[in-house]
């Protein structure tokens, strides 16, 4: 006990970096007339470890500011010591609730580096399964946005949902939620009848509970009260901070990835960019639930017009496998915004340096401005329509 | 030894009391669970005994046999004061409540304005646990408690007035006994607004979503009880409970005929039937509703629910002169 004490006595730091991780902004010790909040790490609307400190007078909110780095996991560096195929399963795990567009993203950027094709039908497959996967990420949100705003009972019946496409996407992958489904040059394994049956009955299953969502949730009254005219994002301030996804939608931008800087196959498929021009937590909300409607339908048309093929490419790589020198960039829009993975290769097997850009980091970098003046409980229903998954941004 | 018959029959009826409460929270919880289950389509507690029915019971034995804790920097007397203080006074809300036709703990004239009288102490407890927490998040719903406890007490009152100047007293067994056995007989078809005014107002009182502001879960972590495990947990649990059988138990006799029913059926069993249904529609909103915002409460009532118990009020004083 006592050597610990001595321990613990003698300080390494000097005092500003000491301990509690205090921002620049926020000073230790009284303030006065208000109050210094910690939200977080275990607060149990930031959705994981995520710790924002506020400064409230009341309940209003003077200050808010994200601390960040409680779940930060070396993705990047650990990238520079894996081969390029043992790097995969890390990618499930940066977002996990959209896992196949992270999935895509690296196979992405490995492919346009070493020029790999990939067969027309694991073409159609990775759009199956990142959309399925994107209409999970959209209705676990909703619940959990739900329970933020203190209505327990909308996420049982998302989760009910949500397990069916678990269930499907479970048959060709083998795993319910770190999907490391993408390889190289195509993907792991081939949906089967079983499970292109289950899609095609899961789809109007959806269709017919998304009225019933509305009609029950979305349309009521305190719902309403909690969400329009919250968290007013202006466009400009959205372009400020690099704000993508349904945070920019919601703004009234209808910039997606899969239309501005097409990818894979996504100009054969015939669907809208919801938009909404109010900027507030409603407009981000109904353009999520608008996107279930279109991740559907494309989801239907892929179905329906699925080739016969190859599901990985002949010339995919092997294990040991080197690319050529170079670099290479490619983004897809994943169920948050826009992902973006940057890879440099020196010719070895693995890469020299992977930058990965998470939507999630700058869409909570919006908070600070947002949540200024509002009241704690205006802040949670911002926070929850920022749609925030910590591991992807602390990465 | 004259011990006088009054104080044993209080006595008693005490001891009863607490059996009711004990064994209706028991119960009450096991309902709200498998309510709350049935509305998300999940089974519920049904492990425990059968359909879960113990399940309770294992709960309280779990949160009994655990540490008192004080948390550090908390002002021991005040946090260990105020669970106690949200509970004991349960006891004297229920005494004039009217179980049945001669199941009253106590005879009281003024009934009804000792049940609110006592119903305030509530908000003292709240107070209480959120001052002596040394926590800010039980400050913040301590400073939510009381606010939103004053203002809803107005319109309770009021709509609760409104029955007594009709019965021209606040005798709770003789409003039961003024109504009638059938639905047409009893103060809710000539009171409906004063109905509804206390049931929001109540469900606001006894902090029940949506209007669960002080101990909102998801913006306050647990509001005034966050620093609370164990028992002092257990019994703000408890007394929650307590007082939505209280609240209901008023509403059911003032509004609903109380123990009265058809074809000179009266009896207890009414009165809980009765209760039991109004405590289902609580349960029933709580699962269905989100949370309602602090200033939209307060504009809730301070717009809405007050100037219409005062009109309501106005109008029945007004047809009871004519």
């Amino acid at each position: 006990m006592s050597v610990q004490r001595e321990i613990c006595d003698v300080n390494p730091f000097p005092e500003h970096v000491a301990g509690d991780f205090y921002s620049n902004y926020f000073e230790k010790g009284q303030a006065e007339n208000t109050l210094i909040i910690n939200m977080g790490p275990q607060h149990p609307s930031t959705h994981g470890v995520l710790r924002v400190l506020v400064e409230v007078d009341g309940e209003y909110i003077l200050r808010a500011e994200p601390v960040l780095g409680y779940l930060h996991r070396m993705h990047e560096k650990i990238a520079e010591l894996k081969t390029y195929y043992q790097y995969m399963p890390n990618m499930g795990r940066v977002d996990y609730l959209h896992a196949m567009a992270w999935n895509w993203a690296y196979a992405g950027a490995v492919e346009r580096l070493a020029g790999i094709e990939v067969p027309e039908r694991a073409e159609y497959l990775r759009v199956i399964a990142s959309e399925l996967n994107r209409i999970s990420s959209h209705l676990l949100w909703w619940g959990a946005y739900l329970l933020d705003l203190g209505a327990f009972t909308p996420i049982m019946y998302a989760f009910d949902d949500r397990e069916r496409i678990l269930d499907i996407l479970q048959r060709p992958s083998g795993s319910r939620l770190t999907y490391s489904y993408f390889r190289l040059g195509g993907v792991a394994a081939d949906f089967d009848d079983i499970a292109l049956a289950k899609i095609r009955e899961f789809i109007p299953h959806l269709r017919g509970r998304l009225p019933m969502y509305k009609d029950l949730v979305t349309d009521n009254v305190i719902l309403r009260g909690r969400v329009e005219e919250i968290g007013v994002l202006p466009l400009e301030m959205c372009r400020r901070y690099g704000a993508t996804g349904p945070v920019v939608r919601g703004s009234g931008l209808a910039y997606d990835v899969r239309r501005a800087e097409p990818y894979s196959i996504y100009d054969r498929f015939e669907y809208e960019i919801p938009t909404d021009t109010e900027c507030d937590a409603m407009a981000r909300y109904s353009v999520r639930l608008a996107e279930i409607e279109q991740s559907l339908r494309i989801v239907e048309q892929a179905v329906a017009a699925l080739p016969e093929g190859d599901f990985l490419s002949k010339g995919a790589p092997k294990p040991r496998w080197k690319p050529p020198k170079g670099e290479s960039y490619f983004a897809v829009e994943g169920a948050r915004g826009k992902i973006g993975i940057y890879l440099v290769s020196d010719g070895s097997n693995s890469p020299y340096r992977l930058k990965l850009r998470a939507p999630g980091f700058s869409n909570l970098s919006l908070f600070s401005e947002a949540s200024k003046g509002t009241l704690l409980a205006d802040a949670v229903s911002i926070l929850g329509s920022l749609d925030l998954v910590i591991p992807e941004i602390d990465r | 030894m004259d011990v006088p018959f009054e104080l044993v029959r209080i006595v008693i009826a005490i001891l009863a009391l607490a059996a009711f409460v004990g064994v209706n929270a028991v119960i009450l919880v096991w309902v709200e669970r498998k309510a709350a289950g049935f509305i998300q389509r999940r089974p519920g507690p049904y492990e425990v005994g059968p359909q879960g029915l113990l399940q309770t019971v294992a709960d309280a034995a779990k949160l009994v046999g655990k540490q008192l804790f004080t948390p550090a920097g908390a002002d021991p007397v005040l946090f260990w004061l105020a669970p106690l203080l949200a509970f004991l006074p349960i006891f004297v809300l229920l005494l004039p409540m009217p179980f049945g036709p001669t199941a009253t703990g106590m005879e009281v004239n003024l009934g009804l304005l000792l049940i609110l009288a006592f119903a305030g102490l509530n908000v003292l407890s709240l107070c209480l646990a959120g001052w002596g927490s040394n926590n800010k998040w039980s400050l913040l719903g301590a400073a939510r408690a009381v606010s939103q406890a004053v203002a809803y007490e107005i319109p309770l009152l009021l709509s609760v007035l409104a029955i007594a100047f009709m019965s021209g007293g606040m005798d709770l067994s003789a409003i039961v006994r003024e109504q009638g056995g059938w639905p047409w007989q009893w103060n809710l078809v000539l009171q409906p607004v004063a109905f509804i005014i206390y049931f929001v107002a109540a469900i606001a009182e006894t902090n029940r979503a949506p209007f669960d502001l002080p101990e909102a879960e998801s913006e306050l972590t647990a509001g005034f009880h966050t620093e609370y495990s164990g028992m002092g947990f257990g019994l703000f649990f408890l007394a929650e409970y307590a007082e939505m059988i209280v609240v209901c138990g008023v509403a059911a006799a003032l509004f609903l005929g109380g123990w009265r029913g058809p074809f000179g059926t009266d009896g207890w069993w009414w009165f809980l039937a009765k209760l039991y249904a109004l405590l289902l529609s609580m349960i029933w909103f709580r699962w269905t509703y989100p949370r309602i915002r602090f200033d939209q409460l307060l504009v809730l009532n301070w717009k809405w629910l007050m100037p219409l118990a005062m009109i309501n009020l106005l109008v029945t004083a007004f047809i009871m002169k004519l």
